[in-house]
C-alpha cells in the first residue's frame, strides 16, 4: 500500500515539475509547488515518522505561501519576459522529457548507493533534483530562480531523509526553506523597488 | 556559562541587536568592540578550567545540547576563535569609514557566529547546513532592499545552496567508506560528491564567475568580508573531513587533486587578474588565487601545509580589508571603477589608491608585505615536490604582481599639473593607514601572528602533528 502511495507521488511530482517548468502564471507556479511539496510528504513518510515528515510539508506550504503573499503585492509582470532564455513550451517539454530519461537510467544505481532507499523514493528524488538544475539553467527571473532551488532541494531532503532521522537535521532543513523563501521575497521586493523608481 | 553560548549564542542576539541602531559610528564602535572582546575572551580564557579571579571561579564549559545533537567547541580551538573575530572586529571597525556598518555589522555578526556554529557542530557533517543559512543571511547584506539585485548576487545564491547537498550526501558516504575502507566504487563516488560540494562551497574554477560581478555590483567591503569570511572558515571545514578520515587523509590522488585545483585557482587567478580592466575585479581574481593558495597548502605535507594554511587566513583577512575599503572609498568618488573612470585617482585618493596597490602586492607575495611570508614557505614547500607546480605558482603570482603594477600607473596617470587635492575623511585616512601599517607589520615580523597561530594545529587530531 505504502509503495503504490510513493508511486503516485511520483506521478504527481513528474506533473507538477513539468508543469512548473511549462507555467507562465506565477500563481500556477505558486499552486504547482505547493502540490509537490504535498507529494515529497508522501516519499518521506516512507521513512520518517508522521510528526517528522509533516514538518517538511508545512515548510514547504509556508514557503510557497510567503512567496505568493510578496508576488501578489507587486506588479504583475510576466516572469517569462527574460530576454535570451529559451521560452518555447515545446523545447521545455523536450527537456523535461531528456531529464525523464536520465532520472529513468540512473535510478537503479544510485537506489543501491543509498542503502535501498526505495525505488519510487529515488525516482522522485532525482526527478525533483534534475527538473530544479534545468529550472535553475533556462530561468534568470527571481521567483523561478528561487522555485528552481526550492524543488532541487526537496529533491535531496526526500534522498536524504531515507538515510538520516536526526530531528535537528530536519529543523535547519525546514529553517533554509523557509530562509530561501524568505531571501527570494526580499529579491524580488528588492527589483520591484527598482523598476518603480525607475519608471 | 558554555563555550557555544558565548561565541555562537551571543553574538547572533548581539546582531539582532544591533539591527535596531542605524547610526554607523556607534554600530561600527558597539561592534568591533564587542568582537575584539570576544577575540580576547576566546585567547585568554581557558575552556573547561576553572579560572580564579580573587573569590569567584569562572569555567567555560565546552559542549551544549540542542536537539539532541551537540555544539562543542574545543578547548584548542580558543586561539582560532580569537582569530576569526579579532579579524571580525578589524572589518566592523572599518566599516564605519566603509559607510556599510548598518547592513555588515549586525548581519556579520550573525554569520560570523554561524560560521563558528558549523565548525563546533557534531556530527560535523551537519556543518553545511550552518554554512547554508550563513549564505542566506549574507543575501540582504549584498543586496540594500532599494537595489534591483544583480547576476552576480543570483549565481552567489545558487552556487553556494547546491553546494549543501553534495556535501551532506558525501558525509553520509564517505561514513560508509569508513565502514569498509575495501569498496572502491563507494570511495570514488563519496570522492566526486565531496569535490563537487566544496568546488561550489570554494568557488573552484569555474564557479567562481559570481566573483567578479558582485564586485562590479555591490559595495567592494560587504563583498570583501564574504570572501574572507566564507573560504576561510570552508577551508577550514575541509581540512576537518582530512582530519577525521584516515583514508582522505592517506589517498595520493585526493593530493595531486588539490595541489592541480590549487594551482588552477592560483594560475586563472593571477592570469585573469593581470588582464582586467575594472579595479573591483581584480579583487576579485585575487581572492580567487588567495583560496588556490589555501589548497595548495593542504596538498603540501600536512605537518608543514597545516601551519602555512594557518598562517594565510590573517595575511588574508587584513589584505582583503584593506583592499575592499580602498575600493569602497574609490568606488564613491568616481563614476566607474574602471580603468578609464578610475584615472588619476591616486591625486584625490592618496591613501585609498595606495591601499589598493599594497594589498594587490600583498596577495601577490611582494616582500616586506603581509602576504609574503606564507607565500614563500608555501613555494619553498611546493618546490621540494614538484618544481613544475611550483613554476606554475610563480606565473600565478607574476600575474598578480603586473595587476598592482597596473592598477598604479592607471591610478597615477594624471592630467598634467593636476594638484593633490585629498578628498579622503579622517576616519577612512585612519582606518587605511592603520591597515597599511598592519600590512607592513605582519609582512616584517610575521612571528607577531605565532601568540594566535601556535596551538592552532591541535585543534585537529591527525593533521599538523
Amino acid at each position: 500500500m505504502a509503495a503504490t502511495f510513493a508511486w503516485i507521488a511520483v506521478l504527481i511530482i513528474i506533473v507538477t515539475s513539468v508543469g512548473l517548468l511549462l507555467a507562465r502564471d506565477w500563481r500556477s507556479s505558486i499552486i504547482l509547488l505547493a502540490v509537490q511539496y504535498l507529494a515529497m510528504f508522501i516519499l518521506v513518510l516512507q521513512h520518517w515518522p508522521l510528526g517528522m515528515a509533516s514538518v517538511k510539508v508545512v515548510a514547504g506550504w509556508m514557503s510557497a505561501a510567503i512567496l505568493g503573499m510578496t508576488h501578489s503585492g507587486l506588479s504583475d509582470e510576466d516572469p517569462e519576459a527574460e530576454s535570451g532564455w529559451p521560452r518555447g513550451r515545446l523545447f521545455r517539454l523536450f527537456a523535461a522529457g531528456v531529464v525523464l530519461l536520465i532520472v529513468a537510467a540512473a535510478t537503479p544505481g544510485v537506489d543501491t548507493i543509498m542503502a535501498d532507499a526505495g525505488f519510487a523514493i529515488t525516482a522522485g528524488s532525482l526527478l525533483l533534483i534534475g527538473m530544479g538544475l534545468l529550472h535553475l539553467g533556462i530561468a534568470s527571473h527571481i521567483l523561478r530562480v528561487i522555485i528552481g532551488l526550492m524543488t532541487f532541494l526537496s529533491g535531496f531532503e526526500v534522498l536524504y531523509a531515507a538515510v538520516e532521522g536526526s530531528v535537528l537535521v530536519a529543523a535547519l532543513l525546514a529553517v533554509i526553506n523557509l530562509g530561501l523563501a524568505l531571501v527570494g521575497s526580499y529579491l524580488l521586493i528588492a527589483a520591484a523597488t527598482q523598476e518603480t523608481d525607475s519608471a | 556559562m558554555n563555550a557555544p553560548t558565548l561565541w555562537i549564542i551571543v553574538p547572533v542576539i548581539l546582531g539582532v541587536v544591533l539591527l535596531f541602531i542605524n547610526n554607523h559610528r556607534t554600530l561600527s564602535i558597539v561592534g568591533g568592540t564587542a568582537a575584539v572582546l570576544l577575540a580576547l575572551t576566546a585567547q585568554f580564557v581557558p575552556i573547561e578550567l576553572a579560572l580564579k579571579l580573587g573569590p569567584f571561579s569562572l569555567k567555560i564549559d565546552s559542549s551544549l545540547t540542542i536537539l539532541g545533537r551537540v555544539l562543542l567547541i574545543q578547548p584548542s580551538e580558543g586561539s582560532l576563535l580569537a582569530l576569526i573575530y579579532g579579524a571580525a572586529g578589524l572589518w566592523f571597525l572599518g566599516a564605519e569609514a566603509s559607510q556599510t556598518a548598518t547592513r555588515l555589522v549586525p548581519q556579520g555578526f550573525m554569520i560570523i557566529a554561524l560560521m563558528v556554529a558549523s565548525i563546533a557542530v557534531e556530527p560535523f557533517l551537519y556543518a553545511a547546513l550552518f554554512i547554508e543559512m550563513a549564505i542566506l543571511l549574507s543575501i540582504p547584506l549584498l543586496t540594500p532592499i532599494y537595489v534591483r539585485p544583480g547576476r552576480g548576487v543570483v549565481r552567489f545564491l545558487i552556487y553556494q545552496t547546491l553546494a549543501m547537498p553534495f556535501i551532506l550526501l558525501a558525509g553520509w558516504l564517505v561514513a560508509g567508506v569508513e565502514a569498509s575502507p575495501g569498496d572502491l566504487a563507494l570511495a570514488a563516488q563519496s570522492a566526486a560528491m565531496l569535490g563537487l560540494g566544496f568546488a561550489f562551497l570554494l568557488a573552484i574554477f569555474p564557479l567562481y564567475n559570481w566573483m567578479p560581478l558582485l564586485l562590479e555590483e555591490t559595495s567592494p567591503y560587504v563583498v570583501g568580508f564574504l570572501l574572507w569570511t566564507l573560504p576561510t572558515m570552508t577551508i577550514i571545514f575541509g581540512a576537518g573531513f582530512l582530519d577525521r578520515y584516515s583514508w582522505l587523509r592517506s589517498s595520493p590522488q585526493l593530493i595531486l587533486a588539490l595541489r592541480y585545483l590549487g594551482l588552477l585557482m592560483v594560475v586563472s587567478g593571477g592570469v585573469f587578474a593581470a588582464f582586467q580592466r575594472h579595479l573591483g575585479r581584480i579583487m576579485a581574481y585575487g581572492s580567487v588565487a588567495e583560496t588556490g593558495f589555501s589548497l595548495l597548502a593542504l596538498s603540501l605535507d600536512l605537518r608543514l601545509g597545516i601551519p602555512i594554511m594557518f598562517l594565510l587566513i590573517p595575511a588574508r583577512a587584513l589584505g582583503l580589508a584593506v583592499w575592499s575599503l580602498s575600493l569602497t572609498i574609490i568606488r564613491e568618488n568616481v563614476e566607474t571603477m574602471r580603468f578609464r573612470g578610475a584615472r588619476g585617482v591616486l591625486r584625490i585618493l592618496p591613501v585609498a589608491g595606495a591601499g589598493v596597490v599594497a594589498a594587490t602586492l600583498s596577495t601577490g607575495a611582494f616582500p616586506l608585505l603581509a602576504g609574503f611570508p606564507a607565500r614563500l614557505a608555501l613555494w619553498e614547500g611546493l618546490s621540494r615536490v614538484s618544481i613544475g607546480a611550483a613554476l606554475w605558482m610563480g606565473i600565478g603570482i607574476i600575474g598578480l604582481l603586473i595587476s598592482a603594477l597596473r592598477s598604479l600607473a592607471v591610478i597615477s596617470m594624471a592630467e598634467e599639473y593636476t594638484g593633490w587635492q585629498p578628498r579622503e575623511s579622517l576616519s577612512q585616512m585612519i582606518m587605511l593607514g592603520l591597515g597599511l601599517i598592519g600590512l607592513f607589520v605582519l609582512g616584517l615580523f610575521p612571528q607577531t601572528m605565532q601568540l594566535f597561530l601556535s596551538n592552532l594545529p591541535f585543534m585537529f587530531e591527525h593533521l599538523g602533528r
